[in-house]
């Protein structure tokens, strides 16, 4: 074996090593035995303490009102929704690429619950458009952009159970997921590219936040909790997922044996 | 040549292969979106500036938005027949467009405010709006930073937007440092 080579195979097994240590659905559970129930304590209390702070303690807003407090759940929703995409673009990636079993799995699981956050976004939106506007929906750049996120992702659920052949689905499905990513950076930078009747970022990277201190703690509280929570659901989705299909092995395994016996 | 042809393809493995397919037609992809979105930008945009509609008039029935912030003072309102009649300037710091618009405006619609008119326009007559929506900023501020702003005298809601918030604290603080001095001292 020339050096060459053996270099190349000793970095082909870190490579593989590192990605596939999670690939084994027996450790994957072994993982969430004491990582959801961390992910699901810690959600509750952050979300207990955030939206008693955000609901009651918080300021009103001196233009809006008690609307404002729509803010402490749309702006989670609408960075998960987002984040949600990105997480089902990785899945796609290792499921095309490196043929990652877990990362299937999860796609299926993160599907539905990305759909319903960005749903909760919309509908938050929209209750808050009425009122403050004068519309529920407008045509704009940003409110577009992230209907077509919703699109996607009920796209992806189809997609993934269409086929007999799961396989198929995987493959398909992480097409669609890595395609329609396409459209997380036109909903970040819509605000800025184009005019919208969507307000831009409060909270930018380069700018100090347009945001008073008493309403961005309970922001970020909410905001870390809404963050766990959509965490611990996914890992708690997976784990069912694997359990039952080693239920139905199990009962296959035995009804097979009563055949033979 | 073919020597390091032949270590190349020894290189790609399976998956290195897999991962610059999956890459490529993602560039590709992603280039053919901004080609499209960029051919596309004056349609995308949600509204036109004044400036921008005086430059290049519409079609007299051609249905445009029409954004900008109300000019303080400009604010007229009226009862015609039944209806309330709204008269106001709509500007963007270089052309203003008087807007006429017939109905009840939303609630967060004011003198300073952003506003986005859906209507017709023709040279030299006003702005005939069909729908007024009002367009709120990026800043959350409580009902107290907002008294205190305007009672420091840095910021007048009627002229735009408050200042940024990294300077709430000092123009808050100087003021209630004011208010303390005024209290404090005897008055006339």
């Amino acid at each position: 074996m020339t050096k060459a080579t053996q270099q190349i195979t000793a970095q082909r097994d870190v490579q593989g090593s590192f990605l596939h240590r999670f690939a084994n659905p027996g450790r994957f559970l072994r993982l969430s035995r004491w990582l959801l129930p961390i992910l699901s304590v810690s959600a509750c209390v952050l979300l207990a303490v955030g939206l008693i702070w955000a609901l009651y303690v918080a300021p009103a807003d001196w233009q809006q009102g008690d609307a404002v407090r729509i803010m402490y759940i749309h702006v989670p929703m609408a960075i998960l929704a987002s984040s949600g995409y990105a997480a089902l673009a990785v899945c796609g990636a290792l499921s095309l690429v490196w043929k990652h079993p877990l990362a299937d799995l999860a796609a299926v699981e993160i599907g539905p619950v990305g759909a319903v956050i960005t749903a909760l976004c919309l509908i938050t939106g929209s209750l808050w458009g009425k009122p403050m506007w004068g519309t529920w929906w407008v045509w704009d750049a940003r409110l577009t952009s992230v209907l077509v996120l919703f699109f996607l992702y009920l796209g992806h659920i189809a997609l993934i159970q269409a086929f007999d052949d799961p396989q198929r689905g995987y493959r398909a499905a992480a097409v669609l997921a890595l395609a329609g990513a396409i459209d997380l950076p036109i909903i970040k930078f819509s605000v800025t590219w184009w005019n919208t009747l969507h307000q831009p970022d409060s909270i930018t990277l380069t700018h100090a936040p347009a945001m008073a201190l008493s309403m961005l703690l309970p922001l970020a509280i909410c905001m870390a909790g809404f963050t766990l929570g959509f965490a611990a659901l996914v890992v708690g989705r997976v784990t069912s997922a694997i359990l039952e299909t080693r239920a139905q092995q199990m009962l296959t395994r035995r009804l097979r044996q009563g055949e033979t016996a | 040549m073919t020597v390091t042809r032949t270590v190349s393809q020894r290189r790609m493995t399976r998956k290195t292969r897999r991962l610059w397919l999956v890459l490529s037609c993602l560039a590709c992809f992603a280039v053919a979106t901004a080609l499209v979105l960029n051919a596309f930008s004056s349609s995308i945009v949600f509204f036109m500036a004044p400036s921008q509609v005086l430059k290049t008039p519409p079609a007299p029935d051609r249905v445009i938005r029409l954004g900008g912030m109300v000019v303080a003072g400009s604010l007229r309102r009226t009862v015609q027949g039944q209806s309330p009649v709204n008269l106001f300037q709509v500007t963007d710091g270089q052309a203003a467009i008087e807007v006429r618009f017939e109905g009840i405006l939303p609630d967060l619609f004011r003198e300073g405010q952003s506003v986005v008119a859906l209507g017709t326009w023709v040279p030299g007559k006003d702005f005939a709006a069909s729908e007024v929506l009002a367009k709120h900023d990026e800043t959350y501020m409580p009902r107290e930073v907002a008294e205190a702003l305007q009672r420091s005298g840095k910021w007048d809601p009627r002229f735009g937007k408050p200042p940024s918030a990294e300077s709430w604290n000092t123009m808050t603080r100087n003021e209630a440092q004011a208010s303390r001095a005024n209290s404090g001292s005897p008055l006339p």
